[in-house]
């Protein structure tokens, strides 16, 4: 029997999903191989899970032995003269940028948030603001310890065709123990970041062609609920690192997020205050108020930012998620090669506003392909959203979000499991081609006895 | 579907078997436990793919932490725990069987501690799901004719009360005289069917607290609590 002390609900970062498993923090190899050997003989399997910031299913396994590598977060080298870093795979995003900082680096690809661990970053292959630029997490790994179920410790590097399985796999060929990053030199802990307001859709993208070439990052936030000509307006910004070397800016304590807003409120409390206007017309204001400012006072500025401020925006308000609370939220993000992207999201928006569930908050980003196995970028664009659940809106919801599947799949667009929720088991297939006979290949020869899996993986029949 | 998975204990007739053909009705996934196999087995074919037979005797206590984890493994969480078994032979006034006792203490406490155990841990440790214990009106007041079934009830009665004090969200049901092979030899006119009594217990599975599956119960039972011994022994109910 497995104690029952170690039993625990889990949910995905969206709060929409949750599953009951009994929860491991193992802190080495060996811990590892006894979970999978418990759970052989308990018959069951397991789930591996990194910091809990997947949105949807992908980081919970119901009634799993469920792996959670927080624990295996030790820095086991440091080389400043070249930024190469060997770590375990719990270690953080946040703890190599405030390890790294001072000598000049930084993580060569981050997430919106600081918390995701490596391996979990690197199971879902994340990318950031400068996917178009930088590629994704995975891009960067020099070489890495792969243990699979068979009980193999493997090192892959880029010459493994495993190598671009496991990464992207979604934690469901083997566990990442180990990873030997190459950071990004950078001389200063500030970037340069110009402001623009887009008003339409044509202005959005003409700015991401305008800036693609010569810029270190490229995000856009779009009004979801604009309609007509103003459909598609919103705030481009481009950020380019700094060539002075500023060590005074480089150390840690200098990046940290302020603790008040606005210089007296308290962060800490803001996600009670966006609970109160986290309705349709308190966010229609909201966006509304923001396309204002971004087209007045906002507008075609140059300003100066921290790197932490900049990369991670939905730091800025803890518990942020809070303000979803009931239902919680689904984050939805497609990706359109760039020849369809324009009228994809545009049609995906005018979708929303026909079934009155318009994002919230909706982000443009621009991307390259890569030739991982389930990969989701294409030289194209994405568009994030976030949409709040209620138990009235749910079944609604769905519908919208399979309409807008459909026209993803329609013009060649793919999906990101680090953020899926509302997928089929066909539209996985029909987006992932040949990828899935080639990882259900993989799946057999290295974990025959399917002893990986996640709600995810279950959800889409993946294996 | 309210509950996506669901056991429950007691299922092969009577308000078990209704709870799991409505439970099973709305798309829950119910493993459903009793010792007779072929009463499961109608459910199974009644409802293919959604119950699961489970085949048991509440009072092989010693089975049940195992067979509790075999049991959400296989249904892939747990929503929902219902404990429905009871014993209730037919016991004549001034009748003291010891064996007859037993078959009580044995089925309604130690195999519902047993089983309700299990749940409560581990709702407990997920802060998630829902127990409900079927327990009876018969529980409130010690009546003379049957002193062990009274006693038992109220024991897992206050046992439940106990586990809502520690966190668990339990909801007590005191059902008065359901139509069920249980109550069938007491020859009594008037009792709620058994899918009746099913139907309310689920519209109050969710709900913390105890509950009367009438209103007429709850305040019959209100004062019926409160008449004092002295009286209530004198009015021989």
């Amino acid at each position: 029997m497995i104690s029952t002390q170690r039993i625990a609900r889990v949910a995905g970062y969206g709060m929409t999903q949750a599953a009951d498993a009994y929860v491991y923090r193992p802190t080495c190899v060996e811990e590892i191989n006894k979970i999978f050997d418990e759970a052989r003989t308990a018959g069951r399997k397991v789930t591996l899970r990194g910091a809990g910031r997947s949105y949807g299913d992908g980081n919970i396994g119901s009634e799993t032995l469920l792996i959670d590598i927080t624990r295996m977060n030790r820095i086991l080298s440091w080389d400043a003269s070249t930024g190469i870093i060997d770590c375990q795979s719990g270690v953080t995003i946040e703890n190599l940028w405030r390890f790294c900082l001072e000598d000049g680096y930084w993580p060569p690809v981050v997430t919106g948030t600081m918390y995701p661990t490596l391996g979990g970053a690197l199971g879902m292959n994340v990318h950031g603001k400068n996917n178009y630029c930088q590629g994704t997490m995975g891009e960067h790994v020099i070489d890495m310890d792969v243990l699979f179920p068979n009980g193999e410790l493997k090192t892959l590097t880029k010459d493994d065709d495993l190598f671009y399985a496991v990464i992207s796999s979604a934690g469901l060929l083997g566990v990442i123990t180990r990873v030997k990053l190459q950071m990004h030199h950078v001389a200063s802990g500030n970037v340069d970041v110009w402001a623009e307001a887009a008003q339409n859709w044509d202005e959005q993208f003409a700015l991401f062609e305008k800036y693609e070439h010569n810029s270190d990052y490229m995000v856009s936030w779009v009004d979801c609920f604009a309609k007509g000509a103003k459909a598609g307006r919103g705030q481009f910004h481009g950020a380019w690192y700094k060539d002075r070397e500023d060590l005074a800016s480089r150390v840690a304590e200098k990046q940290d997020l302020p603790a008040l807003i606005l210089g007296f409120f308290p962060k800490s409390l803001v996600w009670k205050v966006l609970k109160l206007v986290c309705n349709r017309p308190g966010m229609r204001f909201l966006n509304a108020a923001k396309q204002f400012a971004s087209s007045t006072i906002g507008n075609n500025k140059m300003h100066d930012q921290s790197l932490v401020a900049f990369s991670f925006l939905l730091d800025y308000v803890p518990d942020w998620r809070k303000a979803y609370e009931p239902g919680g939220f689904i984050q939805y993000q497609t990706f359109i090669p760039k020849e369809h992207a324009k009228a994809v999201f545009a049609e995906q928006v005018r979708l929303q506003q026909e079934y009155k569930l318009e994002s919230f908050l909706g982000v443009l980003k621009r991307h390259r392909p890569d030739k991982f196995l389930f990969s989701h970028a294409v030289d194209g664009y994405s568009m994030a959203l976030d949409f709040k659940v209620t138990a009235k809106n749910r079944v609604r919801l769905w519908e919208l979000a399979h309409k807008m599947n459909d026209l993803t799949l329609k013009h060649s667009g793919r999906f990101y499991f680090a953020k899926d929720s509302t997928l089929r088991p066909e539209d996985a297939a029909e987006y992932l081609g040949e990828g899935l006979p080639k990882f259900r290949k993989l799946k057999s020869k290295l974990d025959p006895e399917g002893l990986l899996v996640s709600d995810l993986g279950r959800r889409l029949k993946l294996s | 579907m309210k509950y996506q998975t669901a056991i429950v204990v007691g299922a092969s007739s009577g308000m078990g078997r209704e709870l799991v053909r409505q439970l099973a009705a709305s798309g829950t996934k119910v493993a459903a436990i009793a010792r007779r196999e072929e009463r499961l087995q109608e459910l199974v074919n009644e409802f293919p793919g959604l119950v699961t037979p489970i085949v048991h005797d509440v009072t092989d206590h010693d089975a049940i932490p195992e067979l509790f984890q075999t049991i959400t493994r296989d249904l892939r969480g747990l929503d929902l725990f219902i404990y429905n078994s009871g014993a209730m032979p037919i016991v004549e006034v001034k009748e003291f069987t010891w064996e007859k006792d037993k078959q009580m203490l044995d089925v309604n406490i130690s195999g519902a501690v047993a089983w309700c155990n299990q749940a409560a841990d581990r709702f407990l440790h997920t802060n998630h799901g829902y127990l409900v214990g079927i327990g009876s009106v018969a529980g409130d007041r010690g009546r003379h004719k049957q002193p062990v079934y009274n006693a038992s009830k109220a024991f897992f009665h206050t046992y439940l009360e106990a586990l809502r004090n520690r966190g668990v969200c339990v909801s007590t049901i005191k059902p008065g005289p359901v139509d069920t092979e249980m109550t069938a030899p007491l020859n009594m006119k008037g009792m709620m069917s058994a899918e009746q009594a099913a139907t309310i217990i689920l519209s109050k599975a969710d709900k913390n607290g105890e509950h009367y599956l009438k209103l007429a119960h709850r305040i019959a039972f209100y004062i019926i609590k409160r008449v004092p011994s002295p009286i209530f022994r004198k009015l021989k109910i």
